[in-house]
């Protein structure tokens, strides 16, 4: 069964055609990474499923048409979002960061603590003055409060030095085994390590999908990605 | 030193005025990129619906009737404001462009519209014979009607900062000033939020309008345009979205306008747009301000 599925979808920014025709499909439990060369549209897909983006074309949330929907309702509809380069309120504390982001009747602060205890101690810290690493976990725990039936996660391990590429990795595996979740990711070890299907893009469209054992073959990870095999 | 302590007070009192055109626009135009033209018509509504209340619904001019007057003149203004933000702005979101003419529009009709039914000329707000009373502070004699201003000036901003601050509306306004696409990624329908700022700030003028009208002696369509000009200056040179920075740079303006014409007699408006340019050149987001995504 597919969580989510992305049929023909465009997108148009300031002219240029971005997205081309997107089609793919996310199966329910599982955890699809999202790849291609930078620039080929894989964080605008995402913005584009969150209606962050104008587009045409159809996603479906199980049997729900998401296109048209405007975004609130579409993250309070189960789709949570981690966006590129974290976007946390960096004057808000690290607690309001997350009580704005709670919106289920239950909030889960157990798991986001138990997965990054650190933000409990830090709850008074302004986010703007949080590391790299810390912000992204923010980042991350937000839509973990709200009960999610798919995840998107754009980018994840960006900019993070390597202990904390880690710390994040151990995360996602963890959250991996509770959501369906999409994840753009740079990072081929992290992709091996947690994801069970691949998309892969090229120039606005898709151009693969299969398993991700296909990212040990070197030949393909050069014409698809290229990069050689391993961390890009 | 009386002379120091007369302008400063003054001043102030000025800025105290001067902050409550500005909180309304600096919020409205932080959170929602809207380039509000129409304030001042949200000031102008407000001083006419105290005058309303003031001289047809009550016919005394004690202290209560004008508290009354400042209360109905704020809830006037910030209905007004809604009225507008749900009528045309609601249905520019995102075009600014567009935002600014139709507020510009709305100015104009709404000017015209006041005009036509009270005339321009200036009609007298009943104000408390206290009003004309002074007070004399080291030496200096201070109109009292100044401390007024200043006192309603902050207790509004004491409001505003404990809204934004300790409620959740608030907590959406502060994420969304800073971000609000992210904030609406996040499952909150940002469009409730802009709609408690345009009150807010609806209200504030409308509070404003009531007591321009009695620092000016009267109401009229007019005088709305000058006063909007003056909350511009302060939201640019405060800092867009900031509530903290309107209020300093509305106090900034205040008293270097009343030190300037003091001085160098006629030249405060020249001093004030050298002083913008200042801040424009060495500090564009504004003194407290900072840039929105």
């Amino acid at each position: 069964m597919n969580a989510l599925a992305v049929k023909d979808l465009h997108v148009y920014i300031q002219g240029s055609h971005i997205l081309q025709g997107v089609n793919f499909e996310v199966p329910a439990n599982q955890v699809t990474a999202l790849l291609g060369r930078n620039g080929v549209g894989k964080s605008t897909t995402l913005k584009a499923i969150m209606a962050l983006y104008p587009s045409t074309g159809s996603v479906k949330l199980f049997d729900k048409e998401l296109n048209g929907v405007p975004t609130h309702k579409i993250a309070r509809g189960g789709v949570g979002y981690v966006p590129e380069d974290r976007e946390i309120f960096s004057t808000l504390t690290v607690k309001e960061n997350l009580s704005l982001a709670a919106h289920a009747e239950d909030p889960n602060y157990e798991l986001i603590y138990s997965l990054f205890p650190e933000l409990l101690s830090r709850g008074a810290q302004r986010a703007g003055t949080l590391s790299g690493g810390q912000q992204q976990m923010v980042a991350i725990a937000r839509p973990l409060l709200n009960k999610n039936q798919i995840l998107l996660v754009d980018e994840p391990t960006k900019g993070l030095a390597p202990k904390l590429v880690a710390e994040v990795a151990d995360a996602l595996a963890l959250v991996a085994h509770e959501s369906t979740m999409l994840v753009v990711e740079q990072n081929l070890a992290l992709v091996k390590r947690i994801a069970q299907f691949i998309v892969v893009m090229d120039q606005g469209k898709v151009i693969f999908e299969g398993g991700p054992e296909n990212l040990h073959d070197e030949k393909f990870v050069h014409s698809m990605l290229g990069v050689s095999g391993g961390h890009k | 030193m009386d002379t120091f302590i007369l302008i400063s007070i003054t001043g102030i009192g000025l800025g105290a005025l001067y902050f409550l055109v500005a909180s309304g626009l600096s919020l409205i135009y932080g959170l929602m990129g809207v380039l509000n033209f129409a304030h001042g018509t949200f000031m102008s509504v407000g001083a006419y619906m105290g005058l309303w209340f003031s001289t047809q619904v009550v016919h005394t001019t004690n202290t209560w009737t004008f508290i009354g007057a400042l209360i109905v003149g704020g809830l006037g203004g910030g209905l007004f404001a809604l009225i507008v933000e749900q009528l045309v702005i609601t249905r520019l979101y995102e075009r600014h462009i567009d935002q600014a003419l139709v507020t510009v529009g709305v100015a104009l009709v709404v000017g015209a519209m006041l005009g036509g039914w009270f005339t321009n000329d200036l009609r007298l707000l009943p104000t408390p014979t206290w009003f004309i009373n002074i007070v004399k502070v080291r030496g200096a004699i201070i109109p009292v009607d100044r401390f007024l201003y200043i006192g309603v000036a902050a207790l509004l901003l004491v409001v505003m900062l404990a809204i934004l601050k300790f409620t959740r509306i608030g907590l959406i306004i502060r994420a969304g000033v800073e971000n609000r696409h992210m904030v609406t990624a996040l499952g909150i329908n940002v469009r409730l939020a802009f709609s408690a700022v345009f009150f807010l700030g609806g209200f504030a003028a409308g509070v404003g309008g009531v007591l321009t009208a009695a620092y000016q002696n009267g109401v009229s369509p007019l005088t709305a345009g000058t006063w909007l000009i003056y909350g511009f200056i302060v939201v640019v040179v405060g800092g867009m979205g900031s509530i903290g920075g309107s209020a300093l740079a509305a106090m900034l303006i205040g008293i270097t306008k009343q030190f300037a014409n003091y001085y160098i007699p006629g030249l405060g408006d020249f001093v004030i747009v050298f002083l913008l340019a200042a801040v424009l050149l060495t500090k564009p987001q504004g003194l407290l301000g900072k840039v929105s995504a």
